[in-house]
């Protein structure tokens, strides 16, 4: 059993694990953070950024200045923003059987695969995964085909040129694999390839695999997933959360007995709370806009925001924001509203129990009805009638670097009176503001990441209990940035197997056993031994079937009538298949009933001598010889086949049989 | 051997109360707990006094389920579970848990409040009930203990309907519940794998019934309406709150739009727009097509359906009402029918099926003259058309989905003896197994013959699949192994490894024959001679002639002595264990036959 690791992002996994007789990729996460090396494609022409100076070689060599330009220290790449792949090279992709998707932030990189590599499996994901997942894309092809941008630079990413950058274009890993945004033609063709699953649904692979997902507790439709067959069992752990949020609470008693457990999408932000974030959230909101401030929220169209809108309908009338108007701006804005209110099934329990009612699960619909939330797909059309200040906007990207939130950084940036508030983790804020620097706005990082921290996992492990437990390296060693801190580590026995982009894993798994099934006519047949107390034993001798991985035992064939053969019997039809193998034989033959037997039928002459080892019995006529010892009986007599045979059977009766 | 049981309590050749006791693999469910719209009294309910006299049904039955929240599917529900006793786990899928218990309020109240019955089940009983429920999501596979887990499959009946698989082990039972295999306006069609369970248990209510075009019936519906609307006419449609009301309701809504009609078309009841309501959550349980546009157009917000008002019975000018509950057998439905039964120019559309003892049944059969409480007679003078808009599967469907799920044995409820008698006959021939109808109370029994799963070593499988790549008809391969059967653990290792893991020593039997043969030649040249020959005939197998002087037919040993008296004779030993025996007692057979003269 073998593990491919294509993705070097521990949030944003891919890994290919093949098991048994399938190839089996585990998500296809795509790593954005590529993105941050770009220059942010404004919605409307914005001469700061398009006035921006081309960077220049220290020899003064300017031949990059059309690629590269120069922001407050930074260089970016003036070009349409690329994202970086999982590896391909690895394992030919067009081999993988199927692809299981864990949450809608682990399949974003699903087109790429699906549509380019030959792949011809089946994708298997939740239905909110799917939907949810779908807005993603769309949202992402969105802001990125609707300021459709000439350049696409490539001159930078020569590796002799790239040496030659600043940090960090100069240590961006793996340029040359970058690509630009699929379509949604591709998003719709990728997207068809995908079956619909429910929580531990058992779907068999070819009958040799099963795979169930189970809720992980992290968003709406997310899972985990089980890979097993009847003697080995793999779990895989991708972005889990224990909090209480909207989610279904995670499964964490279907992990237990694994072989194996892959651990990966733990919180990227381990040393923050996400309750006393949302707090912070709160009350920097509200803060700047009783100061008659505006607020920039950028996040993704789904997930945490629900949260904080949630939140903010508790909030907003005791503080007095009542007539603030929150604004959430993005091409599947009411969509993701929507949708949200549909799963009902995959909601923790408080929220089913309102759709009993039936009230909407989630209070953005009240907002929605009193007009205190609107939504808008773009900045464009009926929301700049509608634009009010000083008010709350939620949009996106989180990278800062496309989507409407581009233009509110260039609004609002200026003014020290505004405040962008950074919820969303996967980006780190300040390499998503250095393009807009300077900025007067106030920016406030209050990442809410609900996924497993350290605490958690350890305790997770203990109670779950996996043979063997795998992970990205990152998290076998503290952060980087808190070299001392051994808590925010995995620490368990034996210690994590790590792995890193472009690795391939041996699972550490020996497979001993297959389920097989008897037919009831062959069961019936078996004829078990107590050969110890509570022990049985039967000997089977049954013709063994095997049809799409599936073993079946039947009772042998009867012996059929040789056919009445009018052919010419072939020498060959009577030579004996060695294959057909006699039982092993077991016990020792006590000397003296064994002559008694014999002499009761009709061996009159018999003697018995002693040796070292045993004794010899004499058959003096038949001039046949038995040495009988603890372990072995020999019997040497002439070529007379009928006089063995009832030797031999008389011998068997004291032995068993295996 | 094992055997699956099922007695019907009700919906045994009936339609009404449906409510299956099945027991498999020792475990004992209840499929479904219904109430019969035909009786008022005890019969109303299934008899739970048959499943267990004195013990309690909690120690008896493993769990309930519900296939969905018709109240001939679950209305007997907190009667079983809080009057008779019951505490073991409830299962229905979560539209049904949403909506079963406002049904089952809106049945106390008719029958507590409206016709002053006691001894009836209480609100609370309703909650304490649904406490008990546990919600399932389709295709989840829902272990209710170690060894019984079951598995629900959409069905398309109504809002959440679900049919169950319910597995023990190796043996599985389907049960349909009621379902639909076309998809209609708001819902899909049933979907089932090729589970081949034992048993297919289904419903048979359209057992005869091969329904024409639903496009036909539809616009017949629609042509009805809209001529008694046209001459001034009311319109009165009795329904059940959810269900077929929606799927009237938006192709009405459509029409009325296509068209731009005028004429005011009403809801009764409070009831709907709550209904409506739950089809907006639930939305992930309706058809492809208005899950995908829902968040541009929710089919289920209607333009020209307001909500009805008891006053507006006796405006004058046309309009259609829907109104609950559609067998007519109480409630608004009754009531509105009682006022405008008596006008010719006024019409009622009975869209479902009525069961036996409703005013529904009663004017669909041709009677017109009924006789109402308080010994009234009522003359009916509208018009009574009958349109089949319920989501059953008619006889094609149901065969259809006997072939989708590949049943060993299929067994028919919820329908009428005669219509059932013809689908029986049907199945059989068709599909070759055996079909089942038992009355209420009446227990079936099948055999089943469910193979046993046991574990084999790998290195076993291996060597096996080795050998046995090719199958060949004519010669089977045979597999030897060792079961060892341990508490409940079976495991089938090889030979050698059952010996060595219980410590037991292999005993070696060995035989050596003296074939005599004559020979003038040395021993080595009579040995030669015996390899040639062998190896021309065993070419299958491994000949090998040994530095020592000896031959090795796989592992069988040839040796060649000289004769004591005779010099022209020579001793050949054949010597080989027992596991060798047919080929060692093929090769004495063999040289005893002497060798060829010139070896070929």
């Amino acid at each position: 059993m073998k593990l491919y690791c294509l993705s070097g992002h521990p949030t944003l996994p891919c890994n290919v694990l093949k098991f048994k007789s399938t190839t089996i990729m585990l998500d296809c996460g795509l790593d954005m953070t590529s993105t941050l090396n770009f220059l942010p494609l404004p919605l409307v022409q914005s001469p700061r950024l398009s006035n921006l100076p081309g960077w220049a070689l220290k020899d003064g060599n300017t031949f990059l200045d059309k690629e590269l330009k120069e922001c407050s220290g930074h260089v970016f790449v003036d070009s349409v923003p690329e994202f970086c792949l999982p590896e391909t090279e690895l394992i030919d992709l067009s081999t993988v059987d199927v692809i299981l998707i864990s949450n809608y932030h682990c399949m974003m990189a699903l087109p790429y695969i699906t549509e380019h590599t030959g792949f011809t499996g089946t994708v298997y994901a939740t239905e909110p995964t799917v939907q949810i997942g779908r807005l993603l894309m769309e949202e992402l092809v969105n802001f990125i085909e609707r300021v459709p941008k000439a350049q696409s630079a490539s001159l930078w990413k020569n590796k002799e040129v790239q040496r030659l950058l600043p940090a960090p274009l100069k240590d961006a890993v793996e340029v040359s694999t970058w690509r630009r945004c699929y379509t949604t033609q591709e998003v719709n063709s990728a997207l068809s390839k995908i079956q619909l699953v429910g929580y531990s649904q058992k779907i068999e692979l070819f009958g040799a695999v099963q795979v169930t997902p189970l809720s992980s507790g992290y968003a709406l439709g997310s899972s985990n997933w089980i890979i097993q067959s009847h003697y080995e069992k793999v779990s895989y752990v991708s972005g889990s959360s224990l909090l209480t949020t909207h989610p279904q609470p995670m499964d964490q008693a279907s992990l237990k007995n694994s072989d194996v457990l892959i651990l990966t999408g733990l919180t990227q932000i381990p040393t923050a709370n996400p309750d006393g974030m949302v707090g912070e959230f709160c009350s920097n909101l509200a803060l700047t806009v009783r100061n008659g401030g505006n607020v920039l929220v950028p996040c993704y169209p789904s997930g945490v925001i629900y949260d904080l809108l949630e939140c903010l309908y508790q909030y907003i009338d005791s503080a007095g924001l009542s007539n603030i108007p929150f604004y959430f701006i993005s091409p599947v804005a009411n969509s993701s509203l929507e949708f949200a209110q549909i799963f009902a099934e995959w909601l923790c329990h408080n929220k089913q129990t309102k759709v009993y009612l039936p009230e909407p699960p989630f209070p953005h619909a009240e907002l929605i009805q009193t007009n205190k939330l609107k939504h808008y797909p773009s900045i464009h059309g009926d929301f700049s009638n509608d634009f009010k200040q000083p008010c709350v906007v939620f949009t996106g990207h989180p990278s800062l670097r496309f989507g409407d939130v581009v233009h509110f950084m260039e609004l609002w940036g200026k003014s020290s009176l505004n405040t962008v508030i950074f919820t969303e983790p996967d980006f780190s804020y300040l390499d998503a503001l250095a393009p807009y620097q300077p900025l007067a706005m106030k920016c406030i990082y209050c990442p809410i990441d609900t996924r497993l921290n350290f605490i958690q996992v350890s305790k997770l492990l203990k109670e779950v209990q996996p043979l063997h437990v795998v992970c990205p390296e990152q998290y076998t060693q503290p952060p980087p940035a808190q070299s001392h801190r051994m808590d925010l580590m995995i620490d368990c026995q034996p210690p994590a197997m790590s792995y890193r982009r472009a690795e391939v894993l041996a699972l550490p798994f020996k497979r001993r056993y297959e389920k097989i099934e008897i037919m009831p006519e062959l069961a019936d047949s078996l004829v078990p031994l107590e050969i110890k107390p509570g022990i049985s034993l039967a000997t089977v001798s049954a013709v063994l079937h095997t049809k799409d991985n599936k073993h079946v035992l039947q009772a042998p064939p009867r012996p059929s009538q040789p056919p009445a053969s009018k052919k010419r019997k072939r020498v060959s039809d009577d030579i004996p298949d060695c294959k057909l193998l006699k039982p092993l034989l077991s016990g020792s033959i006590p000397v003296d009933q064994f002559v008694q037997t014999l002499e009761k039928h009709g061996f009159s002459d018999v003697k018995v001598e002693d040796t070292a080892k045993g004794h010899i019995v004499l058959l003096q006529e038949a001039e046949t010889l038995i040495q009988i010892e603890e372990d072995s009986t020999h019997i040497i007599c002439d070529n007379d086949e009928m006089l063995r045979v009832r030797l031999r059977d008389l011998v068997l009766k004291f032995l068993q049989k295996f | 051997m094992p055997e699956i049981k099922v007695t019907p309590l009700g919906a045994g050749q009936d339609v009404g109360r449906s409510c299956i006791l099945v027991s498999i693999g020792g475990k004992n469910v209840m499929l479904d707990c219904g109430m019969h719209m035909g009786y008022n009294d005890d019969r109303r309910f299934p008899d739970f006094s048959y499943i267990t006299q004195n013990g309690r049904l909690t120690d008896f039955l493993d769990c309930v389920i519900i296939s969905h929240f018709h109240l001939d599917h679950c209305g007997a529900l907190p009667y079983f579970s809080e009057m008779v006793g019951y505490d073991g786990p409830i299962y229905m899928t979560h539209p049904t848990k949403a909506i079963c218990p406002i049904l089952l309020e809106d049945y106390r109240k008719i029958t507590v409040d409206k016709k002053g019955e006691t001894n009836f089940f209480t609100s609370q009983m309703i909650k304490d009930c649904m406490k008990k429920v546990v919600a399932v999501h389709l295709h989840q596979t829902v272990q209710v203990d170690d060894e019984l887990e079951i598995k629900a499959y959409y069905a398309g009946h109504v809002l959440g309907a679900a049919m169950f698989q319910i597995k023990v082990g190796s043996e599985s039972a389907v049960y349909t519940g009621d379902y639909n295999m076309t998809p209609d306006r708001h819902l899909g069609a049933a979907w089932i794998d090729k589970c081949r369970p034992d048993l297919l248990i289904t419903e048979s209510t359209y057992a005869t019934t091969i329904r024409d075009s639903k496009r036909c019936r539809e616009r017949d519906f629609l042509k009805k309406v809209h001529e008694t609307v046209e001459r001034g006419g009311k319109v009165l449609i009795p329904v059940f709150a959810l269900g077929r009301a929606q799927e009237l309701c938006i192709l009405l809504e459509t029409f009325w739009e296509r068209m731009n009609l005028k004429a005011p078309i009403y809801f009764s009841t409070g009831l709907t727009e709550k209904a409506n309501h739950y089809y907006k959550l639930f939305i992930t349980w309706t058809n492809q097509k208005i899950r995908k546009t829902f968040v541009q157009r929710n089919m289920f917000e209607f333009k020209h359906i307001k909500a009805f008002d008891r006053a507006f019975a006796d405006n004058p000018g046309p309009m259609v009402v829907f109104a609950t509950p559609g067998m007519l057998h109480a409630g608004q439905s009754l009531q509105i029918f009682r006022k405008w039964a008596g006008n010719e120019k006024n019409m009622v559309i009975m869209p479902g099926y009525c069961v036996q003892g409703t005013v529904g049944h009663k004017i669909l059969s041709g009677q017109r003259k009924l006789e109402m409480e308080g010994r009234q007679i009522l003359e009916v003078k509208m018009q009574v058309e009958y349109m089949s808009f319920s989501a059953h599967a008619d006889a094609k469907g149901i065969m259809q989905l006997v072939r989708q799920a590949e049943p060993d044995n299929v067994l028919l409820v919820h329908g009428e003896a005669k219509k059932m008698e013809f689908l029986k006959q049907k199945i059989e021939q068709e599909f070759h197994v055996n079909c089942y109808m038992p009355a209420n109370g009446e227990t079936v029994t099948l055999l089943t013959h469910p193979n046993i799963p046991v574990g084999i070593s790998l290195g076993l499988l291996k060597r096996e699949m080795a050998l046995g790549l090719l199958p060949d008809a004519k010669r089977p391969k045979l597999m030897h192994g060792t079961l060892i059967m341990k508490d409940n653990n079976f495991r089938l290792v090889s030979s050698e490894q059952a010996l060595k893991e219980l410590g037991l020593a292999e005993h070696q039997l060995r035989f050596t024959c003296r074939v005599h043969i004559h020979d003038t030649r040395k021993e080595q040249e009579t040995v030669l001679r015996v390899y040639s020959h062998l190896k021309s005939v065993l070419k299958a197998h491994s000949v090998q002639h040994l530095p020592d002087g000896s031959v090795m037919v796989e592992s069988i040993l040839i040796q060649a002595t000289a004769h004591s008296e005779d010099p022209g004779t020579k001793v050949l030993l054949v010597s080989w264990t027992y596991q060798d025996e047919e080929l060692g007692s093929y090769l004495t057979s063999l040289l005893k036959k002497g060798l060829p003269q010139a070896p070929s």
